[in-house]
C-alpha cells in the first residue's frame, strides 16, 4: 500500500466512524429563535439526566425544515406549535383534533409544556387600571386609546381588521415597528400593540396582557412534534415537563436569555432544578467540547467534498481531455454551478437530499468542481506537445501517458486547484449549518439566532484559522509533491 | 533491409507533405535526411516509428509492412530523439533514461546496470544522473535524451536534429561520442539534419531533401563528389 492508499483510507475511516449513528441517540432539534432553543435545550439536559445520549440540532431552521426533518427521520422531536401545525403543515381549515389530522403523515404531538404562545394585545398597565380594562371587548369603553400595532398584524387577513370585526370595536390604529413597540408603551407615547403572549419582553415592560375573551386569536400550544413511534422512556421523559411551563414562566425563562444575555444551557438548567427535577447542575461547560466537534465535522464535511471533487474532477477532465468542445462544455456546466449562490445551492440540495450530511457534502463538492476541473484540463493543455510526442514514441500506452507524462506534468496546477477548492470549501461549510450539517457554522448560526456575539465568534475565529492552516498544508504538500523547478509559484504564467 | 519505404505520398492538412519517396536503410548503416526546414525531413523520419501515417504507399520493417507489427513492438524498436530532447521535467535523468525500460517492463536490477553502461558511454557522470533535466547544460541534456532514445538497443536509432542548438565544441564533443558508438550501441541509424557538415561527419548515405521531393540520394561521396541535381549542388556548394 502507497503511502497516498494509507492516507485515503484513514480519511474514509475517520469519515465512516464519524457517521455511524447510535441507535439509542434521542435527535433533539429546535427551530431558529429563542424559545425553541429553551425548550429543547431543556428536554435535551432532562433526556441526558435520565440516561439518554443526546444529539443536539438546535437551531436547525424554520418550521420546514424541521418538520421536512422529522419525517425523513433525520431528527427525533423538535418544538412545534398546534397553530402553527394547522396553518403551516396541515394547510387544511380542519378543525378536528391535531392529532388525528396528523396521524396520516405519522406524527403525533406529546406532552404539551402548559404555555400558549398566541398574539396577544398588550395594554400599560397604568391605562388598563385606570380604564378598568382587563379583556379586549373592555376596548370599546375607550375611545381615546393610542392602539399602535405592527405593520404584520395591521396587515394580515387574520390581523387588526379581523379582529375589529370580531369585536365590534371602532377603533383606529397606527402601524409600528415590532421591535420598537414595548419602548414605545414604557416610555407612553402607545397605549395598546400586539403582542406574543411568551415574549420576555412583557414581563419587564409594565403591561396587562388583555384576556381574549370572545376567542378571536387561534391557539398556539406547545407541544412535542415526533414520529408516532416515539420511543415510551423519551415519552415518559417529556412527559415530566407537561404543564410545568405557563405563559408566564415562559415570558420569565425567554427574559433571561434576551434581555440578561443568560446562556441557553444555563436557562434550561437553572429551570429544571427549580422545578426539582434534577437535583445536580445539568450544563457543563461544554466550549471546548463542542469546539473540537465542530472542527471535526467541519473537516470531515470539507475533506469528503475535496477528496469526491479530486477524485471525479481530475477523472472528468481526463476522460474529456482529447476533446474540446466536450472539454468548455464541462467547465461550462462547473461554471454554472458555481455562479449559484452557496446558500441557495445547499438550500436547493434540501428537496433532493434532505437535511444535514449529505446534503451539505454533495454541495461542497459541487462547489469544488470548478476549481479542480479547470486546473486540470489548464495543466492538460499546457503539456508540451515534444513531451506526448515522445510518450508515443517510447511506446505508451494511453495508460502509461497518463501516470508517467499527463498527471505528473499536471500536479503542480492540480495542487493549486484544490488548494482554491479546499480554502472556498471552508468558507462555505460556514453556511451548511443552516441546513443542518452541524460544522462550525453552528455556533454562527445559533449565535445570529440568540444575538450572542461570543458564540458567533466560537465559530468564526476557528474557521478562519482552519482556513489559514489548509492553505499552509497545502503549501507544504506542494513542496513535497513538486519539484522546485516545477512548483506553479516559480513557473512563468 | 532494416527499413523501407516504397512509394511514399503524405498529406497533411489535405496538403502534400511528401511525394513519391522511395528509400531504404540497410543494416549498419547511417542514413543522413538532409534539407532546409519545412522540406518534409521530419515528416520522412516519423515515418519510420508510425508517429506519421502514409496516404500512399508503403513502410517496411523487416520487410513487414509496418501496420501488420504491433504498435509497442515497432516502438520499442526504434529509438527517437528530438532536438528539443523532451526529456520530462519531473524525473531525474536518471529516471528519464530508465523510462523507456520501464515501459517495456525490464527489471529494476536490469535497468540500472543498462543506464549505468549507457551513461558511461555518454559520459553522463552519477551526480549529474540524479539531477533533474533543467539542471544539466544544454549538450549534457541531448547526451541524456540519446541515451535514452538507446535504452531498449534498438534496431533502428532515428535522430531529429538532435544535435542542433548546441556551441560547436560541445556539438562536436557530442559527435565524436555518437560515433564512438557505432558498430556496438548503434546499429542502424537516420540523421535528420539542415547541417551538411554534420551529415558528412555522420553519415554513410546521403538523401537531399527539397519541398516534399528526393532530389538525390545515394553514398555520401558519390553525392559529394557528384550532386547532379541543381539544388543538391547549390546546397554542397554553400555548406562546404
Amino acid at each position: 500500500m502507497t503511502g497516498f492508499q494509507r492516507a485515503a483510507g484513514l480519511v474514509l475511516a475517520t469519515l465512516l466512524i464519524g457517521q455511524a449513528a447510535n441507535a439509542e441517540t434521542v435527535r433533539v432539534a429546535s427551530k431558529n429563535f429563542t424559545e425553541s432553543y429553551i425548550l429543547a435545550e431543556t428536554a435535551a439536559q432532562l433526556l441526558e439526566a435520565r440516561g439518554f445520549d443526546v444529539e443536539r440540532r438546535l437551531g436547525l431552521g424554520g418550521t420546514k425544515i424541521c418538520f421536512d426533518a422529522l419525517r425523513r427521520q433525520e431528527i427525533d422531536v423538535y418544538p412545534e406549535y398546534s397553530g402553527t401545525i394547522r396553518s403551516a403543515i396541515l394547510d387544511s381549515d380542519s378543525t378536528g383534533p391535531l392529532d388525528r389530522e396528523l396521524r396520516s403523515l405519522g406524527l403525533k404531538t406529546y406532552a404539551p409544556p402548559g404555555f400558549n404562545n398566541t398574539y396577544v394585545l398588550a395594554i400599560r398597565r397604568s391605562v388598563a387600571e385606570t380604564l378598568g380594562i382587563t379583556r379586549i371587548s373592555d376596548l370599546s369603553k375607550a375611545n381615546d386609546l393610542d392602539i399602535a400595532v405592527s405593520h404584520e398584524f395591521r396587515a394580515r387577513n387574520d390581523g387588526w381588521e379581523a379582529l375589529r370585526t370580531h369585536y365590534e370595536l371602532s377603533l383606529s390604529v397606527r402601524g409600528i415597528e415590532h421591535a420598537l413597540a414595548y419602548q414605545a408603551l414604557a416610555d407612553g407615547s402607545i397605549d395598546v400593540t400586539d403582542a406574543y403572549s411568551t415574549d420576555g419582553e412583557l414581563a419587564r415592560a409594565g403591561v396587562t396582557l388583555l384576556d381574549d375573551d370572545l376567542e378571536f386569536f387561534p391557539r398556539y400550544d406547545a407541544v412535542w412534534l415526533a414520529r408516532v413511534d416515539l420511543p415510551q422512556p423519551v415519552v415518559d421523559v417529556l412527559g415530566e415537563l407537561e404543564a410545568e411551563i405557563d405563559d408566564e414562566l415562559m415570558q420569565s425563562l425567554n427574559a433571561r436569555a434576551v434581555i440578561d444575555q443568560v446562556p441557553v444551557t444555563t436557562v434550561a438548567s437553572d429551570f429544571l432544578r427549580s422545578q426539582g427535577l434534577v437535583s445536580e447542575p445539568t450544563t457543563r461547560n461544554t466550549v471546548l467540547r463542542d469546539l473540537l466537534s465542530n472542527t471535526l465535522t467541519h473537516i470531515q464535511l470539507t475533506m469528503s467534498a475535496l477528496v469526491a471533487a479530486a477524485t471525479l474532477g481530475v477523472t472528468l477532465a481526463m476522460l474529456v481531455q482529447p476533446f474540446p468542445r466536450l472539454s468548455s462544455a464541462l467547465l461550462y456546466v462547473c461554471g454554472l454551478i458555481q455562479t449559484v449562490p452557496s446558500i441557495a445551492l445547499l438550500a436547493l440540495m434540501i428537496p433532493l437530499f434532505g437535511i444535514g450530511w449529505l446534503p451539505a457534502v454533495i454541495a461542497l463538492f459541487l462547489y469544488a468542481l470548478l476549481p479542480v476541473v479547470r486546473a486540470t484540463l489548464t495543466a492538460f493543455s499546457a503539456i508540451e506537445a515534444d513531451h506526448l510526442t515522445v510518450a508515443a514514441a517510447l511506446g505508451m500506452n494511453d495508460r502509461e501517458t497518463r501516470r508517467y507524462v499527463l498527471l505528473p506534468l499536471a500536479m503542480p496546477h492540480i495542487i493549486a486547484g484544490l488548494r482554491v477548492a479546499a480554502v472556498i470549501s471552508i468558507g462555505t461549510a460556514t453556511l451548511a449549518a443552516f441546513i443542518g450539517a452541524g460544522g462550525l457554522g453552528q455556533p454562527i448560526v445559533t449565535g445570529l439566532a440568540l444575538n450572542d456575539s461570543n458564540l458567533i465568534l466560537q465559530g468564526a475565529i476557528p474557521a478562519a484559522v482552519l482556513a489559514v492552516i489548509t492553505d499552509l498544508v497545502f503549501d507544504l504538500a506542494e513542496r513535497r509533491l513538486v519539484p522546485a523547478h516545477l512548483r506553479r509559484s516559480n513557473l512563468p504564467r | 533491409m532494416i527499413a523501407e519505404l516504397q512509394s511514399v505520398s503524405v498529406d497533411i492538412a489535405a496538403r502534400r507533405i511528401l511525394y513519391d519517396i522511395d528509400l531504404s536503410i540497410p543494416s549498419g548503416t547511417i542514413v543522413a535526411a538532409i534539407g532546409a526546414s519545412g522540406s518534409g525531413k521530419s515528416t520522412l523520419l516519423r515515418l519510420f516509428n508510425a508517429l506519421q501515417r502514409t496516404t500512399r504507399g508503403r513502410v517496411l520493417r523487416d520487410g513487414v509492412p509496418i501496420e501488420k507489427l504491433s504498435l509497442r513492438e515497432v516502438r520499442f524498436n526504434t529509438g527517437y530523439a528530438l532536438q528539443q530532447i523532451a526529456l520530462l521535467p519531473h524525473l531525474s535523468v536518471r529516471d528519464n533514461i530508465a523510462l523507456p525500460m520501464r515501459i517495456a517492463g525490464r527489471t529494476e536490477h536490469n535497468i540500472s546496470t543498462r543506464v549505468q553502461q549507457l551513461s558511461d558511454r555518454m559520459q553522463l557522470t552519477g551526480e549529474q544522473l540524479d539531477r533533474y533535466p533543467a539542471q544539466l547544460s544544454g549538450g549534457q541534456q541531448q547526451r541524456a535524451g540519446i541515451c535514452r532514445a538507446l535504452a531498449l538497443a534498438p534496431q533502428l536509432l532515428l535522430l531529429d536534429e538532435a544535435f542542433s542548438g548546441l556551441d560547436a565544441i560541445t556539438r562536436s564533443e557530442t559527435h565524436a561520442q555518437f560515433l564512438a558508438m557505432r558498430g556496438d550501441e548503434i546499429n542502424s541509424c537516420l540523421v535528420v539534419t539542415h547541417d551538411l557538415a554534420e551529415a558528412r561527419r555522420l553519415a554513410d548515405y546521403f538523401v537531399i531533401l527539397s519541398d516534399g521531393r528526393i532530389v538525390r540520394q545515394g553514398p555520401r561521396d558519390e553525392v559529394l563528389n557528384d550532386p547532379q541535381d541543381p539544388y543538391a549542388a547549390r546546397l554542397i556548394e554553400q555548406c562546404l
